[in-house]
């Protein structure tokens, strides 16, 4: 044997993943170097949905911007409608009436669990676990369902309007939320016996990709990743909008912040999600879903336009391009806590009918920039371990 | 969250005196704080932000660019930072406006590891350079790309059809 190991050349592979594999969700690159099995180096490439919103926000009004917010988290886009909605109030300085605000809440938290059972589920079923997908999307069917009915559409659903909502909820509309509220805890704990206590599920995902504390405040990470490792940070308890500070919630926190405990947080999520939803259906006020119609700022009812002269030309008012309730001059900044983290809007308005410069505060691009970190000198199959717990989705990476 | 105007005013008032020259203006608008600094000393106001005893605003929410082109303004472009005590929930958008004709700022990304790529998508967008940015190189358009879209005086509508871009010659035998 005169040739030893340390004598054979080695050299280290170049290895793309993406655009287009089934594990990205969407389209992203990653271009590995691999020595064997160890990944010395990987080098995301981003901007394959690049679609310029922030570019068309400063050419729309900012009721016509709230359909393209659909498009960023495509997992949970009334989510996206009432962060956008709710900083634009904010901007405006007005607040919605107290039925609104709860109908916003409810269906924010219906479209958590939606996200949730989809971030859950496309992780699993990348470690090799399809049931778990399945029967989180037998649930988000059932839910999108429900979407359809109240606002019209699965996913392009633009539920909100600045100053309120563009309908109220269907009459039966609660009672089949909670019919829908007693059938799910069953899939809660069905998903539960799959994976907590799954010996492959747990060699995949225990201590791989530890996000420490102290790299949650370096890497700016918001959302169920932060809370993994730790950081009770929740927009919705920290700083309340759209009267989330009437209802009691706990915010789940993990201890070790690896993938496993960003699992756990977000199942964990799906049942304070049911708790808030149950709170809303009990207190559920009566009114109007829109701020009061004197003040001009929504459109009239439909009976109103076409019955009488004063409902035409306040239709007109509201639609006319140089007509209308313009904002005032200034900038805000606005965070929602939508389920992959904080959703923040920065919109810089000079007066005029469309905003002079929209900035989204992406939550996903954000969480993605701790990757790097987490991949260099881990394994290679642990790659999916960590895209699907950090959830990245595209639609939102790229806006 | 603590009272915003004391915590507007504290703050105005603590970088007015730091910074004399440095600092702009303040205002506060709908409850968001906002300060106008120029881009000089960006990174010591910036640590003086984050290790100040009182202030403590040390998690970096977004960083992002805004060109005042249209607007009146103390310069063209801005470089602005929201940050955030995490323990109060104070929140301050620190504008740092670029003199004219100038699109250099220092990187914040020995403070922030996140300032990396939202640094990235600034100079893609902007065409704002970050000195001692070690990555900095398009994010979202492809790197061949020219012009910075979010730029006032970019067009909606980009450049146009297939007439107004170069033909590219492929090697042939290539494919």
């Amino acid at each position: 044997m005169s040739k030893t190991s340390e004598d054979l050349h080695t050299e280290t592979l170049k290895l793309s993943f993406g655009p287009q594999h089934p594990a990205t969700h969407g389209t992203l690159q990653i271009v590995m170097e691999l020595d064997g099995e160890i990944v010395v180096d990987v080098e995301p490439h981003i901007g394959f949905l690049h679609t310029g919103f922030e570019k068309l926000a400063e050419h729309m009004s900012y009721n016509q911007f709230v359909t393209v917010t659909d498009r960023m988290n495509y997992l949970s886009p009334l989510s996206n409608n009432i962060g956008f909605s709710v900083a634009a109030e904010k901007l405006f300085g007005i607040e919605v009436p107290k039925r609104a605000q709860y109908i916003r809440v409810l269906m924010g938290e219906l479209s958590r669990i939606a996200d949730h059972l989809v971030a859950i589920g496309t992780a699993a079923m990348d470690l090799g676990a399809m049931t778990v997908f399945l029967y989180g999307f037998r649930e988000r069917e059932k839910l999108y369902d429900l979407f359809e009915w109240a606002t019209g559409a699965r996913l392009t659903t633009s539920y909100t309007r600045v100053g309120g909502l563009m309908r109220d909820l269907p009459d039966e509309f609660p009672d089949a939320v909670r019919k829908w509220l007693a059938q799910f805890p069953k899939t809660i704990d069905e998903i539960e016996k799959l994976l907590s206590h799954n010996r492959i599920f747990q060699d995949r995902t225990y201590d791989i990709g530890i996000i420490s504390e102290e790299d949650v405040l370096k890497y700016s990470l918001t959302g169920p990743v932060a809370r993994a490792s730790g950081v009770k940070y929740d927009v919705r308890k920290d700083m309340p909008y759209s009267s989330y500070e009437d209802f009691d919630f706990e915010v789940p926190v993990g201890e070790n912040g690896d993938a496993y405990d960003r699992y756990l947080v977000r199942m964990e999520e799906l049942r304070q999600s049911m708790k808030i939803i149950e709170q809303v259906l009990d207190n559920l006020p009566d009114g109007h879903v829109n701020i009061d119609p004197d003040s001009k700022f929504m459109l009239p009812g439909k009976d109103e336009v076409y019955t009488t002269i004063e409902g035409l030309i306040h239709h007109f008012e509201v639609t006319m391009e140089n007509r209308g309730i313009l904002p005032p001059v200034g900038e805000i900044y606005m965070g929602t806590e939508t389920p992959n983290g904080e959703l923040g809007f920065y919109i810089v308005s000079n007066g005029g009918r469309e905003p002079y410069r929209v900035r989204i505060r992406p939550p996903s691009f954000i969480n993605y920039t701790i990757f790097k970190k987490l991949m260099k000198g881990a394994m290679f199959s642990d790659i999916v371990s960590n895209l699907g717990s950090l959830n990245i989705i595209a639609g939102e990476l790229d806006r | 969250m603590t009272d915003v105007s004391k915590f507007f005013s504290d703050l105005e008032n603590k970088l007015s005196e730091k910074f004399g020259d440095e600092f702009i203006s303040g205002n506060e608008f709908h409850g968001t704080v906002s300060v106008s600094v120029k881009s000089k000393k960006i990174l010591d106001i910036l640590e003086y932000c984050v290790f100040d005893v009182d202030l403590k605003l040390t998690f970096l929410t977004d960083l992002t660019a805004v060109d005042y082109l249209e607007m009146e303004a103390p310069g063209r472009l801005a470089v602005v930072y929201c940050l955030r005590n995490v323990d109060n929930m104070n929140q301050v958008l620190i504008k740092a406006f670029l003199p004219a004709d100038e699109t250099e700022i220092d990187s914040a990304v020995g403070m922030w590891s996140s300032a990396e790529w939202l640094e990235r998508e600034v100079w893609d967008l902007f065409g704002i350079k970050f000195k001692g940015n070690p990555n900095l190189k398009r994010i979202l358009l492809p790197d061949d790309y020219e012009g910075h879209p979010l730029l006032k005086d970019y067009p909606l509508k980009g450049r146009g059809e297939r007439d107004s871009f170069k033909v590219i010659q492929r090697e042939s035998g290539r494919y």
